[in-house]
């Protein structure tokens, strides 16, 4: 048991970690462009996004599972992940995380006093280096929309059930895994899991709120 | 003298209202010119353009030759740098006075800039404050902090929109004097916005009054206060309403 668990803290770890550094590395972008231009068809770009923001991870996993699944329009695409694999949670993810760090990111940047942009292309700065200086100023709410994202897909059970199928030593995280135990009546076992889930959720996040801490002492 | 800057025919025109009108304005090298005029008279909008921050409406403004126009997207890095602007009401970075005075430079890659740092602060009164966070200054050491950012990046043209709008006597008169030594020091180029005609009158070689986004007289500051031509320019200078 013990070393199940410990595969199975392992994965959820990977799965959400992975997930949320591409979400990131997509959403905070997106977020910065939707913050601070205007284009035809940003309304209806935020709209999807908080739309996203508030998904039902079994939907996404749904949709997951019949864009993998052999009747799919993309099936054997050579980038698309077999369904009931890691890569298929990790795909189910980073579409859940993404909506909530680029919809943060974007309120972020907004709240940025709009004068800024203007006083910092004045000192000679490129559109690009305004932007990072304004993304700068929003760190502190940046941070958040990455806690929203983490927060988002290491707890939900959805998706990953869905799309992972809780193989034992395969696709089984934490939260399939309480799931499963609770079902089986093993009651110390899934309570276990989710004092560990809680503990990783807080030491993640703690981890989090220093860097942010770090950051605004500056 | 050498002219630096041609505006010529330029308008800016803000949800169809037209808020700046110079068919023509001619700004030299290493002057001192004040504008002047009352509130809502299109100061601010017109540093904005000679900044190239926004791009007119109609007309140009020739930098050394160079056209900023209607249709140009956006002015060559080397020559926009060679030009600085404070805010009216200027946004600080979230970080220390020292971090906002190294901005510029940094964004320019350029290291080895902590004496031209320190002298900046100095200049401007608030070597003491480096370390202090931009987020609780008060009002006059945010201007200053502002002013500090701009000139230590040594532009050759400086656009100054109420510099000591927020000050006390005492800094006025340290702006003032700064002021008028990086214009004789190194040649600088100044615009300044004032409200106050007094400022005017101490500083500038030569004044301009913009009312209702026209541009009414610009002459040197002497004949602006002594002998006007305008009556108009001879009323704002007495303080009365004019439009
Ligand atoms: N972004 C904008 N959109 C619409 N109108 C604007 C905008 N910026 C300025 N204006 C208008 O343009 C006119 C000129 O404004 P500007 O700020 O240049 O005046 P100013 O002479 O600097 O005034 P003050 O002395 O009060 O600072 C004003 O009527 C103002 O309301
Ligand atoms: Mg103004």
């Amino acid at each position: 048991m013990d070393a199940q668990a410990g595969e199975i803290v392992l994965l959820s770890l990977r799965v959400s970690g992975v997930a949320l550094f591409f979400s990131s590395l997509l959403g905070i972008p997106a977020g910065v462009l939707l913050g601070l231009n205007r284009f035809p068809g940003k309304r209806l770009a935020v709209i999807l996004i908080y739309t996203g923001m508030g998904f039902p991870p079994v939907v996404i996993g749904l949709l997951v599972y019949f864009l993998l699944s052999q009747r799919s329009p993309l099936a054997g695409l050579p980038f698309l992940p077999d369904l009931f694999t890691p890569e298929a949670m990790i795909l189910a993810q980073i579409i859940l995380a993404f909506p909530l760090v680029a919809g943060f990111t974007m309120t972020a940047i907004q709240a940025v006093d709009p004068a800024l942009r203007l006083q910092v292309m004045a000192l000679g700065a490129t559109r690009a280096q305004a932007a990072l200086s304004i993304l700068r100023e929003a760190r502190n709410g940046v941070i958040a929309a990455i806690v929203a994202g983490f927060g988002g897909i290491i707890s939900e059970v959805g998706a990953v059930m869905m799309v992972g199928g809780n193989i034992a030593g395969r696709t089984r995280v934490l939260t399939t895994a309480i799931v499963l135990e609770t079902r089986q009546g093993n009651f110390e076992a899934a309570l276990s899991l989710s004092l560990i889930l809680l503990g990783m959720a807080f030491v993640v996040n703690a981890l989090l709120f220093i860097l942010q801490d770090r950051w605004q002492n500056d | 003298m050498d002219i630096l800057y041609r505006v010529e025919g330029l308008q800016q025109i803000y949800q169809n209202r037209t808020v700046l009108d110079v068919p023509e304005l001619d700004i030299y090298r290493g002057e001192i010119l004040a504008v002047v005029g009352p509130s809502g008279a299109g100061k601010s909008t017109l540093l904005r353009l000679l900044a190239f921050l926004e791009s007119p409406a109609r007309g140009q403004i020739l930098f050394e030759n160079y056209p900023f126009t209607p249709l140009t997207a956006e002015m060559p890095l080397s020559l926009r740098r060679r030009v600085t602007m404070v805010f009216q009401r200027p946004v600080l970075l979230h970080d220390s006075v020292r971090a906002n005075v190294m901005y510029g430079l940094r964004l320019r890659g350029e290291r080895d800039h902590h004496s031209r740092v320190e002298q900046a602060l100095r200049e401007v009164g608030m070597d003491r404050m480096a370390h202090v966070r931009a987020r609780t200054l008060s009002g006059g050491e945010i201007q200053r902090t502002a002013l500090a950012r701009a000139i230590v990046l040594q532009p050759e043209v400086l656009l100054l929109d109420e510099p000591t709008a927020n000050l006390d006597p005492y800094n006025v008169r340290l702006i003032e004097d700064l002021i008028q030594r990086l214009n004789r020091q190194y040649g600088m180029t100044l615009v300044i916005v004032t409200h106050n005609v007094f400022q005017a009158r101490r500083l500038a070689h030569r004044t301009a009054l913009l009312l209702d986004g026209k541009l009414i007289e610009v002459r040197d500051t002497h004949t602006f206060f002594e002998s006007p031509g305008d009556a108009r320019t001879r009323a704002f200078i007495h303080g009365e309403w004019v439009c």
